[in-house]
């Protein structure tokens, strides 16, 4: 059985039908990017997995805990770094503070942060934010992390060193689902490959696959990126 | 009358007026968070009940609020009104108009938090009560620790308006002193002791606003 299932979602706003007919299956250690148009529904389709949105119908087949990394951080600018990343597992999770401790230095330091835990969020660069905002979701233990658009807020020369985090994510086999907008790093980074547009998938598998799609929509999509 | 001896009297007024500001703020600050929600909630009644409450707590004037409600049991109910009321009085009608005040800051400060702390706190699996108190809260208090101030300094003067249903706080003593004196002396040294007091209160409040201050 697949980590994650989806299947026949349907979610509107009002009149706005957002999302017309989404399944899909994520597997274990398995990273899926999903690329499209702005609008098309991909930022919903996170939402209503991660219960920030209700569907309308459809079902949703997951246990187990998940992450979610914002384009905007969310940080928490009261809390230092370092509280950040601990507060949850230590009030949410009712974790034992030497464990969590630790677990959140290993981080820090993975995400060349290990200066920083007594800085607050406004004191970091924006991808020294998004760094502490992954650590702060890793620190969960989640079975999965999702991703949305976690280098549009950025400047072009911060987002590389969150996709490297990224990549070193997906090395060490964590399941994850990135909407990005970054074609190369979906291609090279990506499992599996979801095109979504006007709240449908229009084109889903390999990098390989996808890329080299013929269909109509796929192509002008990915020419606005080459031209 | 000798200074020292209108010192003291002065200081047994005084000793009234803070414990009429101790308990204004004791009550009203939780009260005005409850009014807030109220005012904030989804339930639209309620919403417009707090809304109208609020509008007549800060139309009407204070002084004809303490009034109201001093003498209202007497005039609506015919209760004979005892000596401890009076005291009681000043204190209901202090904390139900500054919870409005209050009320309209805590809004102001919670309708400034940004959706994306909620949901980042919902993502993280706090619950509502741990996202407020944790997440929001703290949030709230950065922002309204300056117009807090504003009110509280605001309270301090007004506990002198307590004069008009005679409660025998600072500003009530100092005129009667001054009645009886033919002299100016006890008002003037009655308004160094109010400058005193909110120079105190004034600094109080700026190391609150320090330690919550996490921008800087
Ligand atoms: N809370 C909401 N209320 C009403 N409409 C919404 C809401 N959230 C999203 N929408 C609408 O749903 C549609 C899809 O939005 P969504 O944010 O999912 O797109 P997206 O693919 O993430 O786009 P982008 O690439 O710009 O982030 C848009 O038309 C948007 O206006
Ligand atoms: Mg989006």
């Amino acid at each position: 059985m697949s980590l994650l299932e989806v299947k026949n979602l349907k979610k509107s706003f009002d009149e706005n039908v957002v999302l017309k007919d989404i399944s899909l299956n994520v597997e274990k250690g398995e990273v899926l990017c999903i690329i499209g148009p702005s609008g098309s529904g991909k930022s919903t389709l996170l939402r209503c997995i991660t219960d920030l949105e209700q569907e309308d119908s459809g079902d949703i087949n997951f246990d187990g805990t998940f992450g979610l990394v914002f384009q905007d951080f969310n940080l928490f600018p009261h809390h230092t770094v370092l509280k950040n990343i601990i507060n949850a597992p230590l009030k949410v999770q009712k974790r034992d503070k030497n464990e969590v401790l630790k677990s959140a230095r290993d981080l820090l330091k993975k995400m060349g942060l290990e200066d920083k835990e007594d800085a607050y969020p406004h004191e970091l660069s924006g991808g020294q934010q998004q760094r502490v905002s992954i650590a702060r979701a890793l620190a969960m233990n989640p079975d999965i992390l999702f991703f949305d658009e976690p280098t549009s807020a950025l400047d072009p020369e911060l987002t590389g060193e969150i996709l490297v985090v990224i990549r070193d994510l997906a090395a060490e086999n964590m399941t994850m689902v990135i909407v990005t907008h970054e074609m190369s790093f979906a291609r090279n980074v990506g499992d599996k490959i979801i095109f979504m547009d006007d709240g449908y998938i229009i084109e889903e598998g390999t990098p390989e696959k996808v890329f080299s799609s013929d269909n109509a929509r796929m192509k002008e999509f990915l020419g606005k990126f080459y031209d | 009358m000798m200074l020292g001896s209108m010192v003291s009297l002065l200081m047994e007024g005084m000793i009234t007026s803070i414990e009429i500001f101790l308990l204004t703020l004791l009550f009203s600050l939780p009260l005005g968070l409850l009014i807030a929600f109220g005012r904030m909630s989804k339930f639209t009644p309620l919403r417009l009940i707090m809304k109208v409450y609020i509008s007549i707590m800060r139309g009407t004037p204070l002084m004809l609020q303490l009034i109201v409600v001093f003498f209202g049991p007497y005039y609506i109910f015919g209760t004979t009104l005892s000596p401890d009321y009076r005291f009681i009085a000043v204190i209901i009608a202090f904390s139900m108009n500054y919870a409005a005040y209050f009320a309209e800051i805590y809004r102001g400060g919670i309708e400034a938090i940004p959706k994306g702390q909620y949901e980042a706190a919902q993502v993280l699996g706090y619950s509502k009560i741990q996202t407020f108190f944790i997440i929001i809260l703290p949030q709230v208090f950065r922002i309204i620790i300056p117009s807090v101030t504003n009110e509280v300094i605001t309270l301090v003067k007004d506990t002198s308006l307590s004069f008009v249903i005679a409660i025998p706080e600072m500003f009530t003593v100092a005129k009667q002193i001054a009645a009886a004196e033919s002299s100016i002396a006890a008002l003037i040294v009655a308004g160094v002791f109010y400058y005193v007091f909110n120079v105190l209160v004034a600094f109080v409040m700026a190391r609150l606003e320090k330690r919550y201050d996490y921008l800087n």
